[in-house]
């Protein structure tokens, strides 16, 4: 609104929404410190904030206990995989959603979204079945080929949105210029989609990368991903804060500077390409 | 809009998300189907031959049944109702001038990033454990009994954890559309004389309707398989066992395979009512 | 190069015939202008021309070819869109030069084509710049100087100049036309707006609802139109149309008379009336009565200096040399 804001407003404004950013953020805030923390700090009643004698020793405690690195790579190959993937086969599929459409286009796009409501659970065992039989049990090619097959609704869904933002002339004007397919998806709609195909991709990277169900079930020691090594602080050693800080820390820090690098397109991402 | 030879380059095109995700669909489903008539108990002598609807009357009319059914509406509708209503005063706020926006907004959305293991065991551990946790210490401070919140406020507790892992996504996509809003619309409506809480209503809220929508279908899609949040805090115990947790026992704990079956087309349905119930209001504003 | 014929050509979406059969020449170097209400399938006709929509039926010959099945770029014509659609990555350079590229033209001719169009249309100075960075007009200069290095045998313009502002469009309007006398290259001109038709045309092509109305020249038009349609369509402000009992009088279902043909007095004449507003433009005024039978308001455009005012009784006189004269059906009788 163009209105003068008197300062005084706009500190109260500040006041109150960094105090409700930094509440929404302290469970994470208070993990990452808890982290540094001795276990006995991580659980000293009061507790305490920054006071502490910080320490790496529960980091090198995790590294000694489980092969981050193997869960690591697991991680990053399925949703870097998945999303790859997942993006070759969504790219044409909205592409001629978006500029050639015809009326059963919508009915596609949602049956392709309501796709996405199969309970994963309902289909567990068929699909559990299918990967013995396949051989892909506890492999990292079955849960690409899972997780793209989950995420692609959305990958196209989200394509399909940002694609529409291109205005149809500009490709006919291409088709006039004497553009070919393949010179338009190259020269055209490529160059002209690349912001919302980030987002696509980085919101889908995250979206695989926090998977939880058939990585869990899918399994077990050869291709588990992050959030297998994480779920392995269940317990007992889930009542060492401390330790479960440092793990948690190091399942989540790849995502949160990955989000912290690419901000534009992660929040344009985040909302699913859906409004704008 | 288009010459004959696009069209049918199109459809090639199309072909292979389309074909994929049929698969991923039908082959799954039927065999889920063909199971659910079977008593199949694979650590048990494995196929056992037909079953009937058997499995269909047992799973519906064990006592677990209905109240997972209910467990899995109230985690949905009351993460739903908290992530909308905080999601638009968020978004409210987040949008008035101040100093550091960028850097709340990031503080705001930080939680989508925690994988839902991590989250579920930061929680439970950290904040909500009766005696180490940090509520446990708060409530000390003011004299009260720590609370035992995963066993006995274990739906509200699983609530507040999902909540807080959707909020910034609602936010998020509530605080664009704000931002989308005419100000001049505002400022008409100042100008008629309408008061704050007037404006918000006639003007803010309809003008929300969409982006709610969309908040609406895409965490439905999401939270109605929420998993890992149960299996790491309850364990389904305490009353928090969805539809998606009580079949995942019957078919992994129990290895009753026809029966978790059952209730995969159970939940198939369930999902399919909500879909349709859905994409019904989705079809409408999807060109809005 | 580029005389353009339609033979019977029709265009359907689905169950809707946008165009009903329709036939029509465009010769070598003429300035058409398709003129007509919105969705009267103006711009549906120029897509069927460009080919960037297949044609139902019939068939459509460039230069004495059959053109129906050419792909678009194969026809060997240039089109210019309403919203210019430049390519928003590409420099201006790279925009100009693409359909080139696309057709496999080396280098250095490229580069001479692009700095004779640049020079020609003021943009050498914004090659480098991105559209983004370019005003309404210039990136208007940017969409026309794409379809020149062409050198096409015919330019398409679909409401080029509608998105730009009043001041503008006039100076682009002169621009297109001066071009046009230089190049002598056939253009085939969409617009909504009568004057752009009238003032630029040397063929206007009058449609309503798929339907060619009249096909003539400017004055032709202005002249004698066809039909009450035209009549209402061409000449600004619009021709009053009279039914009832002052046509009958002259043995028509409706008579009708331009403002610019209507003698005002405020003594004497045929018919009397009320001024309702009078819109003084200094070197015209636009003066609408009330209480003529037939035709409310009723529009006259008198001289600058005519001093009538709200109320004031007036009277009218046609000058019967220039009256129209049309038939229950709508059709001129001459």
């Amino acid at each position: 609104m163009a209105r003068a804001v008197t300062n005084q407003r706009k500190a109260i404004n500040t006041a109150a929404a960094w105090a409700v950013g930094l509440l929404i953020f302290f469970p994470i805030l208070w993990t990452i410190l808890t982290s540094f923390k001795t276990e006995a700090q991580a659980i000293s009643d009061p507790p305490v904030l920054f006071a502490f004698d910080w320490t790496l020793q529960n980091y090198s405690d995790v590294l000694d206990r489980s092969n981050y690195g193997r869960f690591l790579m697991n991680s990053i190959i399925i949703a870097g995989g998945s999303t790859i993937l997942g993006l070759i086969i969504a790219i044409p599929a909205a592409w001629s959603m978006a500029f050639v459409p015809s009326k059963k286009t919508k009915d596609i796009l949602l049956w392709m979204l309501s796709t996405k409501m199969l309970p994963a659970v309902g289909v567990l065992y068929p699909i559990y079945l299918i990967f013995i039989k396949l051989g892909l049990l506890d492999s990292r090619t079955g849960l690409i080929i899972v997780l793209m097959l989950m995420n692609l609704p959305i990958i196209v869904w989200m394509l399909y949105t940002y694609f529409k933002e291109i205005p149809g002339e500009i490709l006919e004007a291409g088709r006039m210029d004497g553009a070919g397919l393949k010179d338009k998806i190259l020269f055209i709609l490529t160059p002209m989609a690349i912001p919302g195909i980030a987002s696509t991709m980085l919101l889908n990277f995250i979206l695989a990368w926090n998977e939880a169900f058939w990585t869990l079930n899918l399994t077990a020691a050869k291709a588990a991903p992050l959030t297998a090594f994480i779920a392995s602080y269940s317990s007992p050693e889930g009542l060492f804060y401390a330790k479960l800080s440092a793990a948690s820390t190091m399942a989540i820090a790849p995502i949160l500077i990955l989000g912290w690098f690419s901000q534009k397109q992660l929040v344009s991402g985040l909302t699913f390409g859906a409004v704008k | 809009m288009a010459t004959q030879h696009s069209r049918s380059a199109a459809r090639m095109m199309m072909a292979p998300a389309v074909i994929l995700l049929l698969g991923w669909m039908l082959v799954p489903l039927i065999m889920t189907l063909y199971f659910s008539f079977k008593k199949y108990l694979p650590l048990r002598g494995g196929d056992l031959g037909w079953a009937g609807f058997d499995n269909y009357v047992r799973f519906v009319t064990s006592s677990a049944f209905w109240p997972s059914v209910q467990a899995t509406l109230v985690i949905v509708g009351g993460t739903l109702l908290i992530t909308v209503v905080f999601g638009v005063l968020l978004g409210i706020l987040l949008n008035q001038p101040m100093w550091g926006q960028g850097v709340v907004r990031i503080l705001v959305i930080a939680p989508f990033f925690v994988m839902p293991t991590v989250s579920a065991l930061v929680w439970k551990n950290m904040f909500m454990d009766p005696v180490n946790g940090l509520f446990a210490h708060l409530w000390k401070f003011f004299g009260a009994q720590p609370v035992e919140w995963l066993s006995d406020a274990s739906m509200f507790s699983i609530i507040t954890i999902v909540s807080w892992q959707w909020l910034p996504f609602a936010t998020l996509i509530l605080l664009t559309a704000i931002q989308s809003l005419d100000g001049e619309q505002l400022e008409a409506s100042e100008m008629d004389g309408a008061p704050v809480l007037k404006r918000f209503y006639y003007i803010i809220l309809p003008h929300l309707s969409r982006a709610i929508t969309i908040v609406i279908l895409i965490e439905t899609i999401f939270l109605l398989s929420i998993f890992a949040e149960i299996f790491v805090t309850t364990g389904g115990a305490f009353g928090s066992r969805t539809l998606t947790y009580l079949i995942f026992q019957r078919v992994l704990e129990s290895q009753n395979v026809g029966l978790g079956s059952a209730g995969g087309v159970y939940a198939i349905i369930l999902a399919n009512i909500v879909a349709i119930f859905l994409m019904r209001i989705v079809g409408k504003n999807l060109d809005a | 190069m580029g005389q353009i014929q339609l033979n019977q050509v029709t265009k359907s979406f689905g169950d809707v015939n946008v165009i009903p059969p329709l036939d029509l020449t465009i010769h070598e170097g003429e300035f058409t202008v398709f003129v007509g209400p919105s969705g009267c399938g103006k711009s549906t006709l120029l897509r069927l021309i460009a080919g960037l929509e297949d044609i139902t039926s019939g068939q459509i010959d460039i230069d004495g070819q059959d053109a129906t099945n050419l792909p678009p770029a194969k026809r060997g014509l240039a089109m210019v869109f309403q919203s210019y659609a430049l390519y928003p990555h590409m420099s201006v350079r790279k925009n100009i030069a693409f359909p080139m590229k696309m057709a496999g033209m080396d280098e250095a001719e490229q580069t001479r084509r692009i700095d004779a169009a640049a020079k020609a249309l003021n943009l050498t100075d914004y090659l480098d710049r991105r559209p983004g960075q370019l005003s309404g007009g210039q990136r208007q200069r940017v969409a026309i100087g794409r379809a020149i290095v062409r050198e096409p045998s015919a330019f398409l313009f679909d409401e080029p100049l509608s998105n730009l502002d009043a001041a503008l469009r006039v100076g682009m309007r002169l621009e297109i036309s001066e071009m046009h006398k230089r190049l002598k290259t056939t253009m085939i001109y969409v617009t909504h707006d009568q004057v752009e038709a009238m003032t630029m045309a040397d063929k206007i092509v009058v449609l309503q609802a798929g339907v060619i109305e009249q096909v003539g020249s400017p004055l032709e038009l202005y002249r004698e139109p066809r039909n009450k349609f035209v009549a209402g369509f061409i000449g600004s402000p619009k021709m009053n149309l009279i039914e009832g009992s002052e046509a009958a009088k002259h043995n028509a279902h409706t008579i009708g008379i331009r403002p610019e043909h209507l003698d005002v007095s405020t003594t004497e004449g045929q018919w009397q009336g009320t001024v309702g507003v009078a819109e003084h433009l200094g070197s015209d005024t636009f003066i609408h009565i009330h209480g003529i039978e037939g035709c409310d308001p009723l529009t006259v455009r008198a001289g600058g200096e005519v001093a009538v005012k709200h109320g004031d009784t007036v009277y009218l006189t046609p000058q019967m040399q220039h009256l129209h004269k049309f038939g229950a059906d709508g059709l001129r009788i001459s």
